[in-house]
């Protein structure tokens, strides 16, 4: 379970989460949405640790996660840009990776799902964005972890990798992770998702479920419920 | 690390150590000259090294970080990394061209010892330093611009500063600043500690008397080794202070 209280946190005048408080039940899959700018990512690098918050507290499991580092070997991430060092070939990438975690990795079936045995020997810096991605996708799902964090997971993706994707994530929650997902694309947060949190302005604007958001706003279909909620709050 | 950067280094010093060698036909004479080259050149080539490997390795790092392994061990493993793989490149590359000269059996071999040590250290501060002005500025121009700036002022605008306060002032006694001044840049110090083991002191004149007397003796030698120590230290511990605020 995540639980963050009263988060703040600035980057120089601009205030990004502004007091967020949010609460994360274990298991299912949890849509993280906003406008662009409204502080998805900098909330998900403030519970990697990645992004350190100036005030707040963010505790999984119970335990406050700031300035610790071991947590992280429960958590897999999926970084938004998939940049790796150019240098090596995925395969190197794959076994460094897996050197730096005390775990057991399945890649081998990943890597077949996604056709990349041919690219194993490649260096990264020859890949395409989509297969790139693909590495990406691969290095998060190997390891076995309770916590998944995925910001952007389809950014070109073509759609049977999508496919395969989704199948993949609906598999994780079957076997009861958490997970988080930031993305820009409805159809797969109607898809997929059990719960939503909408972020606005560095605070949580909406969370509940896709039926709940849809009454609320009285619209039948996600995408507009989402951009009904956004107007309303210009105006 | 596989950089193919530090092998071109390598290959730099090796021929500098055989050409050295060959047109001055001493060792004692190629070393006063390899002093002058390392002692501008290795802070140099830290600097840049350090800068550039940090805004290079940047999105390694991001991937990094999201693993479970300290910050601090991350990049002080980048550091020793590229502080190690550079000293290597110095020290072997001198170190073979002059060995097969027969630096073994000439007297110079301590002196040679030093100019490695001191090159070693030179090394690893301006490497550390490139990376305190790395993770203080997002910006690579502007990161890149102060490493230069850094560089180009503690190699020749502290000498030259230096210089022109030691000729306005020549009425008061400054034995005391300037012994303090030198210590204040690990290049001039390097510099002077080297000369003073060279035995080239005499065209110092009075200060070199003063030098002399300071760093000539054991004890000067170990306070300035300690004080280059110290260079290191430092900016190691600013790198690991700034590392707790930093968001990436």
């Amino acid at each position: 379970m995540i639980e963050i209280n009263n988060l703040y946190k600035k980057f120089g005048k601009l205030s990004v989460l502004d007091g967020l408080d949010l609460e994360i039940k274990s298991g299912g899959i949890f849509a993280i949405l906003g406008p662009n700018g409204s502080g998805k990512t900098t909330l998900i690098k403030s519970v990697l640790g990645m992004v350190i918050p100036d005030s707040g507290e963010i505790k999984i499991d119970n335990n406050s996660v700031l300035n610790q580092w071991d947590y992280r070997n429960q958590i897999n991430y999926l970084p938004q840009i998939a940049n790796f060092p150019a240098n090596l070939t995925v395969n190197e990438l794959l076994a460094m990776v897996k050197n730096l975690r005390p775990k057991a990795a399945n890649e081998k079936e990943l890597i077949s799902v996604f056709g990349l045995e041919s690219f194993l020997d490649k260096k990264l810096g020859n890949l395409s964005g989509g297969t790139k991605q693909k590495v990406n996708i691969v290095l998060t799902f190997m390891f076995d972890s309770d916590l998944i964090i995925l910001d952007e997971p389809t950014t070109g993706l073509d759609p049977i990798a999508l496919i395969h994707l989704k199948e993949i994530i609906q598999s994780e929650k079957e076997k009861g992770k958490t997970l988080l997902i930031t993305t820009h694309i409805m159809s797969l947060v109607d898809e997929i998702a059990d719960e939503i949190v909408f972020l606005l302005d560095g605070n949580i604007y909406f969370k509940g479920s896709v039926d709940q958001l849809k009454t609320q706003t009285g619209q039948t279909s996600l995408e507009r419920a989402i951009a009904n909620l956004i107007a309303k709050e210009n105006v | 690390m596989r950089s193919r950067w530090s092998y071109v280094y390598f290959a730099f010093y090796l021929a500098l150590g055989f050409v050295l060698l060959f047109l001055n036909n001493d060792v004692n004479k190629a070393i006063i000259t390899l002093m002058n080259i390392i002692i501008v050149l290795t802070p140099l080539i830290g600097t840049i090294f350090g800068v550039m490997y940090y805004y290079n390795s940047k999105e390694f790092t991001e991937l990094l970080l999201a693993q479970p392994i300290k910050r601090n061990t991350i990049f002080m493993g980048q550091y020793l990394g590229i502080a190690i793989s550079l000293t290597l490149s110095l020290v072997l590359g001198l170190g073979i061209p002059f060995l097969l000269y027969g630096l073994l059996r000439s007297t110079a071999i301590f002196d040679f010892g030093l100019l490695l040590v001191v090159g070693s250290f030179l090394n690893f501060i301006f490497v550390a330093l490139a990376f305190n002005i790395a993770l203080s500025n997002e910006n690579k121009i502007k990161g890149f611009g102060y490493a230069i700036l850094l560089w180009l002022f503690l190699a020749v605008i502290y000498d030259g500063v230096f210089l022109i306060s030691l000729v306005m002032f020549n009425e008061y006694p400054l034995d005391k600043l300037a012994l303090t001044a030198s210590m204040l840049n690990p290049i001039d110090l390097s510099r002077i500690l080297i000369l003073l083991k060279l035995d080239i002191s005499a065209l110092l004149g009075y200060t070199g008397a003063v030098f002399k007397n300071f760093f000539g003796t054991n004890q000067g030698l170990i306070l300035s080794l300690f004080i280059l120590l110290l260079w290191v230290v430092f900016p190691v511990w600013r790198i690991n202070r700034k590392l707790r605020k930093k968001d990436f």
